[in-house]
């Protein structure tokens, strides 16, 4: 299957959301540009990251500093572990441009996040700015938009 | 109208450097808070600048109690209890929002003017045998017992007698004035949006935390210990990014913090932060220094931006931080839960790069999301569960006590120095003795 075909780009979001659950971190870290970042707004229909507000908005190096916090040995928020998972719709591709590379992708998902006795359920829509890094696609951009963003959450500690 | 009050006695909860368990857990004493600690007191209510034109409002609560604030047409402020006279509808429905020219309730349509007074009542004549005027009804929405706004800061006192303004807070204002000052213009505005975070604890817990400062090296290990680590290993000569900028800080030793010093005033308010703080080595942002020396002169820009104070308690229930223009209120809504309200603060005419760096912060420091309030949260939340524990009885606030502390209301002291705790709980103990309003 050619890496330019719609059908790479929807696995690479099966794909993402796979290794969150299955906590493969460095495989999940690995599937984001150098310059990537991860972006949860706090309001719906949030335009900049920078001036307004946002749950999280993190570099590569950002996100690298959670998964080495997750593995910590005085990671207390993390005894016990927190687990996920995630239930994807189908991936639309939003945009597709095969030269030079980029791509946009979208799926609705509902995602649990699980400590002890506790489960907590949210919902949202997750976009995808993707761009072709020599045979792979690499995201860009991950926006996560919760239906209830504007909410008063407790902990969430795993990514959507 | 005599506001008698009853004189409880609060040696249960309270022993020289102990606060008993139950003050954390027990829903009874949790409900005389609320009609002691947030009735006596001044209260944080928001900010002016979200309420710009007459009939703009804000709802929020003031303890347990449900509030609106509203932009009358004179410019002033009013505070009103968000409750139809009626039947008890909630009156003022969004978190924010502009009423217009009256208050509608959407039950029945009894309108009020935006002071509480009662505009119209459809069928008012059905009433005429009923004596309304004399009933409460016919008083309209009920106002707090005083509002005051300082320098666009809007406070209240739900009691309609106690200590004015000027004398809960004295000095502790200081630390608003030197964060609005921050602003060449003199003048903040909200921006950002809010942080809001729901905590599994008892309030009292985070106001305890604010001047804390033996806790960052040791809980904070794995989130700001992390991110030191991780920079570390990255290519030299890489410039150092402003998350590592503003997470590096919080695992400085015990001596930085020891240095950094704490001050305590009357009535519960103190910050920590008097000579140095962790807030006190960010890189200049370019351009401002020079709009702060055109608006105030050098001498004086020195000593508003010199002033590094690292969080200051406004007793009850919110922490400042000036340098980083951000305010948290922690809002009690039963005695193992508080939802934390995180706001952020534009320095009106200074470069866009300084909310950057607040909003930055309050994302990696105060977000549901963020690795540090993880930290933090947890042990709250332990705490709430084991402050059940029936093995022992009382919580310790005693590092650095001094049998001469309680004669000098305003003191600066080593910054490990518990002090601050100890006199946030004895202003909670004067207020909770004061006992509940009697209305006549």
């Amino acid at each position: 299957m050619s890496t330019t075909a719609p059908s790479a780009l929807v696995d690479l979001v099966y794909h993402e959301v796979r290794c969150i659950d299955e906590q493969r971190w460095d495989d999940w870290l690995a599937l984001y540009a150098e310059d990537a970042h991860y972006w949860m707004p706090l309001t719906h229909g949030q335009t900049d990251p920078l001036l307004q507000g946002s749950l999280m908005y993190e570099d590569k190096m950002l996100l690298g500093i959670r998964v080495e916090r997750l593995k910590g040995r005085r990671t207390f928020s993390q005894e016990p572990i927190s687990r996920c998972h995630h239930l994807v719709q189908a991936p639309s591709v939003e945009s597709h441009d095969p030269d030079p590379g980029l791509a946009r992708v979208r799926a609705a998902f509902h995602y649990v996040e699980t400590r002890a006795d506790e489960q907590q359920l949210y919902a949202g829509w997750a976009t995808y700015d993707l761009r072709l890094q020599g045979a792979d696609w690499r995201i860009v951009l991950k926006r996560v938009d919760l239906v209830n963003c504007d909410a008063a959450f407790g902990n969430i500690q795993l990514f959507m | 109208m005599p506001n008698a009050t009853s004189s409880i006695d609060t040696s249960p909860w309270l022993r020289g450097c102990e606060v008993h368990r139950d003050a954390f857990i027990d829903p009874g004493v949790f409900a005389l808070e609320m009609q002691t600690v947030f009735s006596h007191t001044w209260v944080f209510v928001g900010h002016g600048s979200r309420i710009p034109q007459p009939g703009d409002y804000v709802t929020t609560t003031v303890g347990d109690q449900p509030v609106v604030m509203v932009r009358q047409w004179d410019g002033g402020i009013s505070v009103l209890h968000n409750r139809c006279a009626h039947k008890g509808v909630k009156v003022a429905g969004r978190e924010q929002g502009n009423t217009g020219k009256f208050f509608r309730c959407p039950y029945h349509a009894w309108t009020y003017q935006l002071d509480g007074a009662v505009l119209a009542i459809p069928l008012k004549s059905g009433y005429a045998q009923s004596g309304l005027e004399g009933t409460e009804a016919a008083l309209g929405m009920a106002a707090v017992g005083a509002v005051q706004v300082y320098r666009d800061f809007v406070f209240c006192r739900l009691a309609r007698q106690g200590e004015s303004f000027g004398d809960f807070f004295g000095d502790a204002l200081s630390t608003i004035d030197n964060m609005v000052d921050r602003s060449p213009e003199g003048k903040l505005q909200v921006a950002g949006g809010v942080l809001r975070y729901m905590h599994h604890c008892n309030w009292k817990m985070l106001v305890d935390n604010q001047t804390d400062t033996c806790h960052p090296m040791v809980a904070h290990e794995s989130s700001a210990g992390t991110a030191v680590k991780v920079w570390k290993a990255a290519p030299e000569g890489t410039p150092k990014p402003m998350a590592v900028e503003l997470f590096a800080p919080f695992v400085s030793p015990y001596e930085f913090f020891e240095g950094m010093g704490i001050r305590s005033w009357p009535n519960g308010h103190g910050h920590t932060g008097t000579a140095d703080s962790i807030h006190a080595a960010y890189s200049p942002v370019p351009g401002y220094w020079d709009q702060m020396k055109a608006a105030y002169g050098e001498q004086r820009a020195q000593q508003i931006l010199g002033e590094v104070r690292h969080n200051t308690i406004y007793f009850p229930n919110i922490m400042v931080k000036g340098p980083i223009q951000t305010l948290r209120i922690f809002k009690p809504l039963a005695a193992d839960r508080t939802l934390v309200e995180s706001w952020t603060f534009r320095l009106v005419g200074a470069p866009d790069l300084l909310l950057e760096r607040t909003l930055m912060y309050n994302r990696l420091i105060n977000a549901p999301t963020s690795v540090v309030g993880h930290d933090d949260l947890e042990v709250y939340e332990r705490s709430q569960q084991a402050l059940h524990s029936r093995g022992r009885d009382w919580v310790n606030v005693g590092r650095l006590y001094d049998p001469a502390e309680t004669q000098t209301p305003t003191q600066v002291v080593n910054g490990t120095s518990e002090l601050q705790m100890r006199n946030q709980y004895r202003a909670w103990a004067k207020y909770l003795a004061m006992g509940p309003e009697v209305r006549a």
